[in-house]
């Protein structure tokens, strides 16, 4: 009689904050049982104890700003049934796309005296930029309970239950008021639902931490929040901020742009110390 | 001269990418670098030219286990380079929130991340299997914590109530009363996570640090107070910049910071409690005295004591907090920009993070200088690793890597802040 074999669970780091994986072990009720469930093969944040490949699921974050993380990211493929990226680094680039708007050599010099030893791409590229992924969960942190459905789905064979709709259907099954009809400015009609919309229930418009919801009309709202009062340059930083290359958002924020790379790169250089 | 070789490819159960090198000719250590090859993101850079009202939302992902670190340093900063000062019970709840940060990655790092290394697991979920009662404990801790950030910020992983002046929303007596049943609770596991760590064999050994912290004439320190020292620094943390210096070095993405007189330092939670013994509540410190814990503990290994009664501490103050608190007639006090510079300086549960920004007229960032706790601690660190692995160079290579590895973890550091993975490589020549 041969015991069943746990699936093989990797959880992969790429430029990001670490906040995705944590939220794995966020998930203070589940995590015990998760393990009980499947192996937790590689999961560095987490454990010395690291098992080689192959793997049944990749849980990927962060994005790829280096030479090395782009040959990585193939060696992770290579090793996984399924890869799914989590959060906003991995399934659009995230806060570091930033720096695609700038001059890459200006920004380093910006930060460090010695540019020499600073080994970076001059973009922050999403991992579906260098390799097939299977699934990509959105949110700058991805929602902990969606990540317990997205790897249960994937254990299971099934496809992943996660709503495509933007925030603002959030709003309403949470009975939300509006903000927007207060007079703020807010991102949810073009955001992808995920978080609960917990912006607005703080009386705060959405910034978009979910990215593009699927096919957003990002140029009747910035009508809206023109008519609101809100300056061209208010609309581009609000589209560019922690989605800033995904399509819809780098398109909409390059329309009301007044800024210019010397804007962001200008001024004297931190004194190097 | 014989040569001996360890690697390890990375450092686990820290956040983000490193690698250690150590050497050693004729059976001494002669260099041990804390290599950090974590990819730069360039905070510093793209916040430039960014609206100071954004910046809170901005720096939280700098790293997603101290959010709330990065939303107070910076919210203070700009508050200083405005002219506003938040006080009252808006001051209050911003000490609640961070009471809620400290209890979570205080939990996570103790239970999850460092216990493993003293009691020989590979990681907290392995440890259940002889521990259970101890990791659901924990785990239980770190829930209280992360639901004392959600009721406060919105979530546990980068907030978003955390405004420049204030909050988006304050909360209402109604909403904050049954937090206080769990942070009840948190506290008895707390006191049971103390005595539980202060069983722990702790290495005999010990480093004369150079302790710096901030120091409130009141409280234990979250957000405010003078920069001090146990070695005579006492400035005000817009002066941060004349006692101290960040060095590029050439091995790591981390900058290094350094006292400009003497070169390495000590941040994070030992430091605090040398220098803040006396702003510990009476129960906190008989706590530690039963911990066989004295006022200044130069043991690093021992941090992990020291974090397990700054969870006590934290759980206490939120308990206060909350049984004090009135609502505030507005969220927030009004922000005017203006042009200028301003400090901001917090106690993330790892240490000091110190924020300057400069400010054009309309409230845009024209400079940002950020230093995290990981890059004042990379040079102590070093310092450690050196000396704990002179004193263990006849043991096999398995436990001289587990037990530096351990000396990192004495740190709590976040890599990801810094600038992840660490490899260890040791030359005997």
């Amino acid at each position: 009689m041969s015991e069943r074999r746990h699936p093989r669970l990797a959880v992969w780091k790429f430029a990001s904050c670490d906040g995705c994986q944590l939220s794995l072990l966020d998930c203070e009720d589940e995590l015990l049982t998760l393990a009980s469930v499947i192996e937790i093969a590689n999961f560095p944040e987490a454990s010395r104890a690291v098992a080689p490949g192959p793997y049944d699921l990749s849980l990927v974050e962060g994005s790829i700003t280096t030479e090395h993380d782009a040959e990585r990211i193939r060696m992770v493929r290579a090793q996984s049934r399924h890869l799914v990226t989590i959060g906003a680094c991995a399934t659009a680039g995230g806060i570091q796309t930033l720096k695609n708007f700038a001059d890459v050599n200006a920004f380093i010099a910006a930060v460090y005296a010695s540019p020499q030893y600073i080994a970076t791409l001059s973009t922050s590229t999403p991992i579906s930029a260098h390799v097939p992924v299977d699934y990509e969960l959105q949110g700058c942190p991805v929602n902990k309970v969606q990540l317990i459905e997205v790897i249960s789905a994937f254990l299971a064979g099934r496809k992943p239950s996660i709503a495509a709709h933007s925030v603002c259907v959030e709003c309403k099954q949470h009975g939300t008021v509006c903000v927007m009809v207060q007079g703020m400015p807010c991102l949810g009609p073009v955001t992808h639902a995920g978080c609960g919309a917990i912006c607005p229930s703080f009386r705060r418009g959405c910034y978009g931490c979910y990215g593009p919801m699927e096919t957003p009309n990002t140029t009747a709202l910035a009508r809206e929040w023109q008519a609101l009062g809100a300056a061209p340059r208010d609309i581009s930083r609000a589209f560019r901020t922690f989605y800033a290359a995904a399509e819809p958002f780098r398109k909409e924020s390059v329309v009301h742009a007044d800024i210019t790379h010397d804007d962001i790169t200008n001024g004297d250089q931190d004194d190097p110390g | 001269m014989a040569t001996r070789t360890i690697l390890v490819d990375y450092l686990a159960r820290v956040e983000g990418e490193g690698a250690l090198d150590i050497e050693v000719h004729d059976g001494r250590v002669t260099s041990a670098r804390l290599r950090i090859f974590e990819p730069p993101r360039f905070f510093e850079a793209f916040l430039r030219g960014r609206g100071y009202a954004e910046t809170p939302d901005l720096v939280a992902r700098i790293c997603g286990i101290c959010p709330i670190a990065y939303q107070m340093s910076a919210v203070h900063a700009i508050e200083n380079a405005f002219g506003v000062t938040v006080s009252g019970q808006l001051r209050a709840l911003r000490r609640l929130i961070y009471c809620g940060e400290w209890i979570e990655s205080h939990a996570l790092h103790i239970v999850m991340l460092h216990a493993p290394d003293f009691l020989g697991f590979p990681d907290g979920i392995r440890m259940a299997s002889e521990q259970g009662d101890a990791v659901r404990n924990g785990l239980a801790l770190k829930k209280t914590g992360n639901a004392l950030m959600r009721l406060m910020g919105g979530r546990e992983i980068h907030p978003v109530n955390v405004k420049t002046g204030g909050f988006y929303r304050v909360p209402s007596r109604a909403e904050l009363e049954p937090i206080g049943e769990s942070l009840e609770r948190a506290r008895a596991l707390a006191v049971g996570l103390v005595r539980w760590v202060s069983s722990f064999p702790f290495p005999d050994y010990e480093r004369d640090y150079e302790f710096v912290a901030l120091r409130h004439p009141d409280e234990y320190p979250f957000n405010e107070g003078r920069l001090v020292s146990n070695r005579g620094i006492d400035i005000d943390i817009a002066d941060y910049e004349t006692e101290f210096e960040e060095r590029q070095v050439a091995h790591s993405t981390a900058l290094h910071a350094l006292t400009r007189r003497r070169g390495a330092y000590l941040v994070g939670p030992l430091a605090r409690y040398a220098l803040n013994f006396d702003r510990l509540p009476a129960s906190v410190q008989a706590l530690a005295r039963g911990a066989g814990l004295p006022p200044v503990c130069k043991n690093p290994f021992q941090s992990i004591i020291v974090r397990a009664l700054e969870i006590v501490y934290a759980c206490e103050e939120a308990l206060k907090l909350i049984a004090a608190y009135e609502p505030p007639e507005c969220a927030a006090v009004t922000v005017m920009p203006r042009a200028g510079t301003g400090f901001g300086c917090t106690e993330a549960p790892r240490g000091l993070l110190w924020h300057r920004y400069e400010f054009a007229p309309d409230g845009t960032i024209e400079r940002a200088r950020i230093v995290p706790p990981t890059s004042q601690n990379q040079p102590s660190i070093e310092a450690d690793l050196a000396a704990v692995a002179s004193m263990i160079l006849d043991q096999p290579d398995d436990v001289i890597r587990a037990r530096c590895e351990q000396a990192i973890r004495n740190y709590d550091p976040c890599i990801s802040c810094s600038a992840h993975f660490l490899k260890l490589s040791v030359r005997r020549t």
